[in-house]
């Protein structure tokens, strides 16, 4: 059943792009139907769920002669990210109401990349996974191209060559993979369980790692990732940095770190101090945390800012995967959900709250517009998303970084305390950014000059989705937890139990 | 061996008659009955004429599948070859429905006719192992399509582009029967397999190495692979386009079946411990798609990108030559008729453009309003050629690649670089997409007018690049099922 | 265990009190002060209820509910009061109820200021009765978000840098003090403030924390040393304690006095209820070992706010300083109590707690009732607090000077007053333990005088400013407002016995949990 959220996405973008001259009704329509029908099967199929198995949802020859199937599957950290998908995919058509340029066309292209990170998900075939990694490439492309903003046409050709760069370093690991694995086949169940050489390994650990690891903003590839989320329309950046930018991280987990463990193990010697591609990556996590929080201090245009908000919290994505402890990749798995609930939140504010009505994005000018009385709903919503992001207690992230921090501590207690600094460093940002955008004080007599539009129902509803999101996570991690921490028990993941002890 | 008769010879040579005959048809027809037609009349009928010939030759070999070789080589009937002409023949009939109604010559029974006439030439190259007749078929073929590069009499680009194309091919054939005449030398034989078994037995003699350069590069001119492929862009250019739609697909794919037979069956067949010919063709693919793919970066013309894109993607293809086992032939196969495939509906796109303007990058501005339909093929086409999943050319490169690892993982090098010059490759062509979606179109230009027969050929085919990404099983199982039983 | 959730039901109380204002006041702000007062008093009587079902007799936690929340990290929903939570319970409920009173008339203060007041009060009845750290520090966060939109929002024309000072500098110290809890979770896999009081109690915290983090191969007492300063530094900038205080005088100054009456109230004693419930029963050997560290901060504080509040001219950072200075004498009590002296002096030390309870709860009121006096003071003269501007307002204003007459005394420490028996027992307490900070900290008892009294003379005497002739004095409302305050100081000050017996028999316990 699973299977139809891909199916579904598809055949609503063919629908939307069999009718370009359909009205923007009809098409928002069929966009909103489509995405809450996927949200609805995933949420559906989560609470049928038994934590800790692998539920085969197709599995079908697909060529034979390279041993390649059609193989879908779902254990609990799929099913957590297809309940991101779903969310985020539901609140972006809710954001992208207003849009009035050919909106067939948009939606078609956004269904199509909502289908292809579905697909990823499911993907229990190296393969097919690798298929709808590239699928969604394309889409983002023209989504930025064509209803971008600042420069949007610079951003998304870095955007598509930064991340085909990364899935040739990744296709070049699959091919190795299908090649020198000795087993003839792509299935990720069998190929988890296959011993590669350590040799091997240590190889094609790096290559794929990094391949997925531009595409969820690993310091010092990240920097598509600030231009391409400033240029994107709001319903393209929140799926940018809310699951796109997710697919990385978790093919830097189901494929580099789960089928590859030996791959981060010790080199044998040191250069820098470091010690194994672990260290390195983590060396490169918390560049990552801390740089991203830096520079976002000092944007001056608002997407900027979240946008590198998202290389930082992205950053204690890919830390806590390497932490390599159930309670670090648990944290990974939760604050790739938190992250992109709560970027989505943000980008939405800046993107569509407030960059729609005050056509422009430089906080010192939205400081004089007094957007917190203008559009109060728009303050609020991002002094929520706000406390969300700095990692506030009751909020998605919040748990989510704490469980990183603490597999951090047990792994490298000097990545956590850095870590801490950025986290401190990002409260800074957002705080600033918070104080500047909103709450400015008064500087003479263009205050209130013009009244701005007031915030309409979908904005609402679409914030409403998120915000009870973060919220319901934050105050009840087992919804999520109890889904995730099981997957790690699972064969799949022997034989990184093996190699790091649990 | 079979010595075989003068009638099984013609039974089994039957398809390829009926393509030439279909031939003869048209340009008498044209020449007699229509000659005071309308054009696009002319156009229409003769295109019918043109088309029930292959047709008929599909028909024929899908419903006898043969397997002989007559007269020591010269005519070997196969499961491969058959699919071979069923492809080529395949590749006829869009030619032919691309080019109605096209303005660029009167004679159009004369055109018809050397399409069809090239056609059976390559379906004859494609069924013989023999050196004299691959030659004969060869030259029939090159000068067929020389008359079509040249075809557009009013254009001076065509006729200097014909001329550069004669020039630089009856270059190549001159090397191309150096060469084999040294093997013959060699080996006391112009058959194939009789001279793999001669030169394996002594290793890499002066001589030899001669007759490899030579072969490897005429052969190399005709796949236009660099640094042979100086004709390539002024070809592509020049030639009216469907004449360049046809250069660019058919004749590339029979080309590669002859490249990849002349090295496997003749240079390397057996004898692992020949590696000089892999490592030679390992080159010239690496400095096909670097030159290939660097240059298509930057060129303003559509078609010059195209050309160059088709250099790099050569680049890619002797990978398939390079594996040199039976997946290297399989993934060769696969890659290059699905090329073909995106490659024709490419030119076919640009034949309806070109209807208005000529073939500059800015001229696509705005298509996408102007012509979704095209836009939308033409994006096919163009994410094919770039290996975007799922559709045919990513599987094609993806097999391809990983048959060349398998092969021999020292080629893992050739097979990073193919990747990294794939991933340059995606710059171009979203250029070119760019182009048709983002940009807005000038002022002056207008809807695209286009037949219905145009757009329901490239409709066609971008569905066959779907489909074939989405299940490439459908030709690969056939492909392999071939390969299977051919012997070897 | 899970009796009935009495508490569960407090800490709910102010937070649906927000929601209804939201539901139902829109732009109306006397809807919703009267929604803020009503919520704020409920809570308030369902403290006293509370306080009328504890049995004072137990120094335990009572009316727990534990309930699981995140079972793969130990995080656990669970609640308790003990005689200090109560307290604290008591005394936010007041301090509350007060700031919403003097917020009554400033029409500026709209429904959204009576929101972000409750939702400030909700945090603090959930950090006062936490048990476990996760769920502790979320109320411990909750309430620093409303603080900061109260200061930002509504504060004086430096707010924003002020708000944000505030705002950076408590992250820094809840960033610290979730590390270090983030280590002690690692060593000991609990969360539990009274599971990990009991590890610390039977020795073994300290090798636990060795075994797990072994950092350039310090000892298991230096690693957990550096854990427990780096949760110290987490309530030092919270109380203040000197030199962790540059944020407090631009906060408590730049705040709408309302809710400077909210941070020195009420929030400045969520830090010393985190040292008091965290820090001593967890860190005792810790603590110990910084002991004379930590007086030498404890008496700077008292010692140098009391100098710099002599030598300030603003009203509000006079009282600023006073209430860093006022935070010293509890944070004095409390240290000396964990003066090692085998066994003996018990009775000094429970004395000395008792003093510093006593104090946090009558600083609270007293720090209240002259923020509120100030705010009077502002909406009078249309802003002007400064030492100077005033002069001969007994004449003007009789009523308003004897009133703040009796606030002023009573945090100068006047016998009968409620400020004395704290003071006075956490002297009596200290000085037989450490006699030389108790000594040092008298200095700070006489600088408090000094400057409370100039106040007095330059305020209240002299000869009146022409341009306070229309001063007006306090209403009738404002003085039925004022009036319960007041009346506790002297309740209090005459019979401190009410809120001793309530807690108690928890000094005692604290002071078992302290070691000898």
């Amino acid at each position: 059943m699973l299977a139809w959220t891909i199916y579904i996405s598809f055949l609503g973008a063919a629908a939307l792009a069999l009718m370009p001259k359909a009205g923007a009704r009809i098409v928002r329509a069929i966009a909103l139907l489509t995405s809450i029908a996927g949200l609805v099967l995933s949420i559906v199929q989560a609470f049928r769920f038994v934590p800790g198995q692998l539920l085969t949802v197709a599995h079908v020859i697909w060529i034979p002669s390279l041993g390649i199937n059609y193989y879908l599957a779902a254990d609990g950290i799929s099913l957590t990210l297809l309940i991101l998908n779903g969310i985020v995919a539901v609140a972006g058509v809710f954001f992208s109401w207003n849009v009035e340029q050919r909106p067939a066309t948009f939606f078609a292209l956004y269904l199509t990349l909502i289908g292809a990170v579905y697909g990823v998900f499911l993907s229990f075939d190296l393969f097919l996974f690798f298929v709808f990694y590239e699928l969604a490439i394309i889409p983002k492309y023209f989504l930025i191209a064509i209803w971008g903003s600042t420069r949007r046409e610079y951003a998304a050709m870095k955007l598509a060559l930064y991340s085909f760069a990364g899935s040739a370093m990744v296709l070049i690991g699959i091919i190795a993979v299908f090649v020198q694995g000795g087993e003839k086949t792509m299935n990720i169940v069998v190929l988890a369980h296959s011993a590669f050489s350590l040799h091997f390994q240590m190889w094609v650990f790096p290559l794929i790692f990094l391949g997925f690891g531009i595409l969820a903003g690993l310091w010092p590839f990240h920097t598509w990732a600030p231009t391409g989320h400033a240029a994107a329309p709001t319903a393209a950046s929140m799926l940018l940095a809310g699951v796109v930018m997710k697919l990385g991280a978790y093919g830097c987990l189901r494929v580099a770190i789960m089928l590859f463990p030996r791959g981060l193990e010790p080199w044998g010697f040191h250069v820098l101090g470091l010690g194994s591609w672990r260290a390195l990556f983590s060396a490169l996590a918390v560049i990552g945390i801390v740089y991203g929080a830096t520079v976002a201090l000092v944007q001056k245009d608002f997407k900027f800012v979240i946008g590198y908000s998202s290389v930082s919290h992205m950053g204690f994505v890919l830390l806590g995967l390497l932490t390599l402890s159930q309670i670090g990749l648990g944290g990974a798995v939760l604050q790739m959900f938190s992250h992109g609930i709560i970027a989505g939140l943000l980008f939405a504010v800046v993107g569509r709250m407030v960059y729609d009505r005050a056509h422009t994005r430089v906080l010192s000018e939205l400081g004089p517009m007094h957007l917190a009385r203008v559009v109060p709903f728009a303050a609020f919503t991002f002094v929520i998303a706000a406390m969300a992001s700095i990692g506030m207690p009751g909020f998605s992230g919040f748990v989510a970084e704490l469980e990183i921090l603490i597999g951090a501590w047990r792994s490298f207690p000097l990545t956590a305390v850095l870590a801490g600094i950025g986290i401190l460093v990002s409260i800074a940002f957002t705080w600033r950014a918070l104080d500047k955008a909103f709450f400015a004080d008064a500087t003479g007599a263009n205050a209130a000059a013009s009244p701005l539009p007031g915030i309409s129902l979908p904005e609402r509803l679409g914030a409403a989705v998120l915000i009870i999101a973060t919220v319901a996570v934050g105050l009840y991690p087992r919804s999520l937890l109890d889904l995730i921490l099981p997957a790690f028990n699972s064969p799949l993941f022997e034989g990184l139990r093996k190699g790091f002890g649990q | 061996m079979n010595p075989g008769t003068p009638l099984e010879l013609l039974r089994l040579t039957l398809p390829e008659i009926v393509v030439a005959f279909s031939g003869l048809i048209a340009l008498t027809l044209d020449l007699t009955a229509m000659q005071r037609r309308q054009l696009a009349i002319r156009w229409r009928v003769g295109a019918i004429v043109a088309c029930v010939g292959p047709a008929v030759a599909i028909l024929l070999l899908v419903m006898r599948p043969e397997q002989a070789s007559l007269f020591e080589g010269m005519l070997v009937v196969n499961s491969i070859s058959q699919l071979l002409q069923i492809v080529l023949a395949g590749f006829t009939i869009f030619a032919v429905l691309l080019s109605i109604p096209s303005e660029f010559t009167s004679h159009v029974g004369e055109y018809l006719g050397i399409v069809l006439f090239a056609s059976a030439a390559m379906m004859v190259l494609v069924s013989t192992q023999n050196l004299l007749v691959i030659f004969a078929s060869l030259e029939l073929l090159s000068l067929s399509l020389y008359v079509l590069t040249g075809f557009d009499k009013r254009s001076r680009q065509s006729a200097e582009a014909a001329l550069k194309y004669f020039l630089f091919g009856g270059m190549a054939a001159a090397f191309f029967l150096f060469g084999i005449s040294l093997l013959y030398g060699l080996s006391g034989s112009i058959e194939l397999k009789e001279i793999a078994g001669a030169i394996s037995a002594h290793g890499l003699t002066p001589m030899l190495a001669v007759a490899l350069v030579m072969t490897v590069t005429g052969l190399g001119f005709k796949v236009a692979a660099a640094p042979f492929h100086l004709w390539a862009p002024d070809a592509y250019q020049g030639a009216p386009t469907p004449s360049a739609a046809y250069i660019a697909s058919a004749s590339k794919i029979a080309s590669f079946f002859l490249f990849a037979m002349v090295i496997t069956l003749g240079f390397t067949a057996g004898a692992s411990h020949n590696w000089h010919a892999p490592v030679l063709i390992g080159l010239i693919a690496a400095i096909s798609m670097v030159l290939g793919n660097l240059a298509a970066i930057v060129q303003s013309s559509v078609r010059r990108l195209l050309a160059y894109s088709a250099i790099g993607h050569a680049g890619y293809m002797l990978l398939g030559i390079v594996s040199n086992n039976t997946p290297g032939l399989s993934s060769l196969l696969y890659y290059v008729i699905t090329y073909a495939l995106a490659t024709i509906g490419a030119f076919g796109v640009l034949a309806a453009v070109e209807k208005q303007s000529i073939d500059r990058l800015a001229d696509f501005a705005g298509l996408s309003r102007r012509s979704p339909w095209l836009s939308f093929c033409m994006m096919i086409f163009l994410l094919s050629l770039a290996g975007i999943p799922p559709l045919a050319g990513f599987f094609g490169k993806f097999y391809i690649f990983s048959a060349a690892i398998a092969s021999d993982e020292k080629w893992l090098w050739l097979v990073i670089l193919a990747i990294a010059m794939s991933a340059v490759s995606l710059y171009y062509y979203l250029r070119v997409l760019k182009q048709i979606y983002v940009k807005d179109s000038s002022a002056d230009a207008s809807r695209i007018e286009t037949t219905f027969a145009m757009r329901a050929t490239v409709g066609l085919i971008a569905a066959l690049v779907v489909v074939l990404g989405c299940f490439p099983n459908l030709l690969l199982g056939w492909i392999d099922a071939a390969l299977r039983v051919m012997p070897r | 265990m899970n009796g009935f959730p009495w508490i569960s039901l407090l800490t709910l109380t102010p937070f649906a009190g927000a929601i209804l204002i939201l539901l139902l006041a829109g732009k109306n702000r006397n809807i919703a002060r009267s929604i803020a007062f009503a919520s704020g008093g409920v809570a308030l009587i369902l403290t006293l209820l509370l306080w009328s079902l504890f049995n004072s007799g137990s120094g335990v936690l009572q009316f727990q509910e534990q309930h699981a929340w995140i079972p793969a990290l130990a995080v656990a929903y669970h609640v308790g009061v003990d005689g200090l939570g109560l307290l604290m319970l008591l005394l936010s409920a007041i301090v509350v109820l007060m700031s919403i009173a003097a917020s009554w008339s400033c029409r500026q203060h709209g429904s959204l200021y009576f929101v972000l007041v409750l939702l400030l009060e909700t945090g603090l009845f959930g950090t006062f009765t936490a048990l476990n750290f996760v769920h502790w520090f979320f109320f411990w966060e909750l309430g620093l978000i409303p603080a900061f939109f109260l200061i930002r929002l509504w504060g004086g024309r430096l707010r924003a840098s002020a708000a944000m000072q505030f705002f950076v500098y408590t992250m820094v110290g809840s960033v610290a003090l979730l590390l270090a809890f983030l280590a002690i979770y690692l060593a000991t896999g609990k969360f539990d403030f009274i599971e990990l009081a009991q590890l610390a109690h039977n020795g073994q915290l300290a090798p636990e924390l060795a075994n797990v983090l072994h950092w350039a191969h310090w000892t298991a007492a230096e690693i957990a040393d550096c854990v427990f300063w780096a949760a110290f530094l987490g309530f030092a900038v919270k109380i203040p304690i000197v030199p962790f205080h540059s944020w407090l005088p631009a906060a408590y100054d730049e705040a709408p006095s309302g809710t400077t009456m909210l941070l020195t109230g009420a929030m400045s004693k969520m830090g010393l209820y985190g040292v008091l419930r965290i820090l001593v029963p967890i860190f005792p050997e810790q603590m110990r070992n910084g002991l004379n560290l930590l007086l030498w901060l404890a008496v700077a504080s008292i010692i140098l706010s009391a100098f710099i509040a002599w030598a300030q001219t603003d009203l509000k950072r006079i009282f600023a300083y006073s209430s860093v200075n006022h935070l010293g004498y509890c944070v004095l009590g409390i240290l000396v109590a964990l003066k090692s002296t085998g066994g003996s002096l018990a009775t000094e030390k429970s004395a000395a707690l008792d003093g510093a309870f006593l104090q946090i709860f009558n600083h609270a009121l007293i720090a209240a009732t002259l923020f509120w006096f100030i705010a009077l003071i502002e909406k009078r003269s249309g802003g002007l607090r400064g030492l100077n501007d005033f002069g001969g307002l007994r004449k003007v204003a009789p009523v308003f000077c004897g009133l703040m007459g009796i606030a002023l005394f009573s945090s100068l420490g006047l016998p009968g007053l409620n400020g004395f028996p704290g003071e006075f027992l956490i002297f009596k307490g200290a000085f037989p333990l450490v006699a030389w900070a108790t000594a040092l900290s008298v200095i700070g008892l006489l600088i408090t005088a000094v400057f409370l009294l100039i106040l007095i003379e330059r305020v209240f005497f002299g000869p009146v400013n022409d341009r306070w002739l229309a001063f007006p004095d306090l209403s009738t409302r404002e003085r039925i407002l004022l009036f319960p305050s007041l009346a506790l100081m002297f309740v209090l000050g005459i019979y401190p016995q009410i809120l001793v017996g309530m807690f108690n028999s928890t000094v005692v316990h604290l002071v078992s949990q302290m070691g000898s």
